[in-house]
């Protein structure tokens, strides 16, 4: 079962938070079809948030069809968003890693790098739409 | 209610019938003892006479350890005492600690918070005092018989009915002392004042005129001539055994009162024995034959100011707002000058 | 929507001062309200006079459409903590229970056991022995077992160390979701209120300066910044909260349902901690402040 985490400080508001958390896990294949979020009384007992907060994260990952209640059961998980390249998700990590140490090497320092990460992945983007 | 007011209270209530029922033994093994010293050494047939009067006074200092304990302490303090210790913290207290504003916000009124209070505490104290009354009464049978002074005023006050008014009524006070004051020490303090202020009150100024007084005059007798005993009074041989005499009243032969007879030694009177002549001694006095009366008047009066004043609590605790004296808003106030008196518009959906 | 709460001019006055002045209000139900001010603006009293503890000098007030503690029935449909969190010391946590039971028709003595064995609270330890955390926690159980409709605190938090905090606060929220109560909960930290609250009342020196749904009070104040501007030349519809200049610069915290067209401002979202302080700081120099009239 996933937990969720929620950091205060980031200027992200707590239901988005769960709404990308619950993303993010879906991507990464943590949540399958079928498995079971954990019930809104799990979540507010946890983190201490108002349950609306849950309710309204938990209603627009439904309206994006990624969930589903079922009345007196729970809410599960209807879709996945992981494409045929969790496959692929091995080897780029192991390559970005290695180009991390050479970044490192080369001298960059972590502002550095993500500065550099940063641009490139706009660069990419932006030659993507055009 | 019934259940909460009865746990609140459990460990007091132990502690006082506890003691009471202790006593109940010590009183039943003396009195019983009392009685068949009594009955057996023919003292109610003893009337007059030097062995009678020697008997008497041995009879009468019997158990005076357990006299003292019993006229001097228990029953002169204990309906004072529930009203102190029982009736005045039991609203104060709650107020007091803010325990109250748990009570109060079940789903329980007020009144029926406060009759469940009453009828625990109120009971046990009415119910104490009255169990102490009638074990002292029965217990000082045998000397009141001797003695015929029930009706004296402190006497009076510790035998059969008049006790249980007195504990009404000090609980009564002490409940609404605990409303108004809210605070646990100084209602009881006050509580204990009023209390003695009533109660001397009462004594003084009001039970000799439950029933108007009846009067009778005589001359004065003077003793033998010669001799510097007292004049004989004969107007109280003339009234019944055992009534009480409220107040006494000398007047002179030309009919002015005084306070005392002065004669200088050697005056020419005191040969021809007409010192007190001419002087009139008037008794105002209570017959005994109304004693019983009187303690109805008595439990009567106590106990009806005891319900007006639970019936005032009643009123009072419905309809006012308690802020208790120890502030409802405990924190220091800010002065309000600082900031525009002008509201901002709420928009509320 | 129906309206938990309902205050209309509501007023109340001790001796010479006035704890709470001229209060109108109405609460939405199915929310968690946070009711925040400084030490002495009032809410207490405004939250002892919701449960009929205090009488209203001037004004009224309605709980849930009828005059708060009527009687038995109203007096079951709301849930009240007091300040300090007043318990019986010499009553054990069982006791508490046996005593809710007894006062109140509606009591649901299994979830009442349930919450106490899930805190850990030892039934048999008397409630004077416990730690403020529990006694807060004992004092939540005996107002949520009777199942109200709403549910009023009165500083819950205020004397507790951040994790006895931490916890109150999951198992509050715990009950919300499971009994879909209203809550009105008073604290003069923002803070702790940030979390939990989704409807927000703002009081200060007895009377109300905000009130709102936290959504639409984050989305319609706004952090103005931007070269030094004399506050009168707003575009209409706007109304200054605060002010500050330097030379330079001004910085304004403005309130407003219309899009900010003026280039020369950077536009930034308000935090609700820095929402609220803003309006609990004195009048700023300038036009408008917290007349609250836009021009």
């Amino acid at each position: 079962m996933i937990e969720f985490h929620l950091d205060t400080r980031s200027g992200v508001s707590p239901y988005r938070q769960i709404v990308d958390q619950v993303r993010r896990a879906l991507r990464l294949g943590l949540l399958n079809e079928g498995d079971q979020l954990p019930t809104i009384k799990e979540v507010v007992g946890q983190l201490a948030i108002n349950p609306n907060t849950v309710l309204k994260a938990y209603k627009e990952l439904e309206h994006t069809g990624l969930v589903a209640p079922r009345p007196g059961v729970g809410t599960f998980v209807t879709a996945t968003l992981r494409d045929g390249s969790l496959a692929a998700h091995g080897p780029l990590r192991r390559e970005l890693v290695r180009w991390l140490a050479k970044a490192r090497r080369a001298g960059l320092d972590e502002e550095s790098i993500e500065a550099l990460f940063r641009d490139a992945f706009r660069a990419g983007a932006e030659q993507d739409i055009a | 209610m019934i259940w909460l007011a009865w746990r609140q209270f459990r460990a007091q209530a132990a502690v006082v019938f506890g003691a009471l029922a202790v006593l109940a033994i010590v009183l039943i093994v003396t009195g019983l003892r009392l009685r068949h010293w009594y009955d057996t050494d023919g003292l109610a047939n003893c009337t007059t006479g030097d062995a009678c009067d020697a008997l008497t006074s041995w009879f009468t200092g019997r158990y005076s350890w357990l006299q003292t304990l019993l006229s001097n302490v228990l029953i002169l303090f204990l309906p004072g005492l529930t009203g102190v210790f029982w009736g005045a913290p039991l609203i104060a207290r709650e107020l007091e600690s803010g325990t109250y504003r748990l009570a109060w916000t079940q789903s329980v009124t007020r009144t029926r918070w406060l009759a469940g209070k009453i009828a625990v505490v109120g009971t046990a104290s009415v119910a104490a005092s009255a169990l102490l009354t009638w074990m002292v009464s029965w217990w000082y049978t045998p000397f009141d018989k001797i003695a015929h002074n029930k009706f004296d005023p402190t006497i009076f006050s510790e035998r059969d009915l008049a006790p249980i008014g007195y504990a009404a009524f000090g609980f009564a006070l002490g409940l609404i002392a605990g409303l108004l004051i809210r605070r646990t020490l100084p209602a009881m303090a006050t509580t204990l004042v009023g209390y003695i202020a009533a109660r001397i009150i009462v004594v003084y100024w009001i039970r000799p005129h439950f029933q108007a007084p009846l009067h009778i005059t005589a001359l004065l007798q003077q003793p033998g001539a010669g001799s510097a005993r007292a004049a004989k009074a004969p107007a109280v041989g003339q009234i019944p055994q055992g009534s009480w005499i409220v107040s006494t009243k000398l007047t002179d032969p030309s009919g002015h009162s005084v306070g005392a007879i002065r004669i200088p030694l050697g005056s020419p009177c005191m040969a021809t024995n007409s010192c007190v002549a001419g002087y009139h001694q008037t008794l105002t006095y209570q017959p005994a034959s109304r004693y019983w009366p009187f303690q109805w008047y008595e439990l009567t009066l106590f106990t009806g100011v005891a319900l007006i004043l639970i019936g005032f609590c009643f009123w009072w605790i419905n309809g006012h707002s308690l802020r208790p004296a120890s502030g409802g808003a405990a924190h220091a106030s800010r002065p309000d000058a600082t900031l525009p008196s002008q509201q901002a518009p709420a928009p509320v959906q | 929507m129906s309206a938990v709460l309902q205050a209309d001019g509501l007023g109340k006055r001790y001796r010479r001062r006035w704890a709470l002045t001229d209060c109108t209000l109405r609460i939405p139900s199915g929310r968690v309200v946070g009711l925040v001010g400084p030490n002495g603006a009032g809410k207490s009293t405004l939250l002892n006079l919701a449960v009929g503890l205090l009488t209203p000098t001037r004004g009224r007030i309605d709980v849930l459409d009828a005059p708060p503690a009527l009687g038995p029935a109203e007096l079951a449909r709301v849930g009240f903590m007091a300040q300090e969190t007043p318990t019986y010391s010499g009553l054990s946590v069982a006791d508490h229970l046996r005593m809710g039971a007894r006062l109140n028709p509606g009591w649901d003595r299994k979830l009442a056991e349930d919450r106490i064995a899930q805190l850990g609270l030892d039934p048999a330890q008397r409630a004077g022995k416990l730690s403020a955390g529990q006694r807060a926690q004992l004092a939540l159980t005996v107002a949520v077992a009777k199942r109200p409709e709403l549910l009023i605190l009165d500083e819950p938090v205020a004397s507790l160390d951040p994790l006895a905090r931490r916890q109150f606060l999951q198992g509050l929220m715990e009950v919300v979701a499971e009994q879909g109560v209203t809550v009105v909960l008073s604290s003069h930290l923002i803070a702790d209120l940030e979390r939990v609250c989704d409807h927000l009342i703002v009081l200060i020196a007895s009377r109300v300066r905000l009130a709102g749904d936290v959504d639409q009070l984050l989305a319609t104040h706004h952090l103005l910044t931007g070269p030094r501007r004399d506050p009168e030349r707003l575009q209409a519809g706007q109304q200054v909260v605060s002010a500050s200049h330097t030379d330079r610069q001004s910085t304004l915290l403005v309130r407003t349902d219309e899009p900010i067209l003026d280039p020369a401002w950077t536009v930034e979202p308000v935090g609700l901690e820095d929402l609220v302080l803003a309006y609990m700081s004195p009048e700023p120099t300038g036009r408008g402040g917290l007349t609250g009239v836009p021009r």
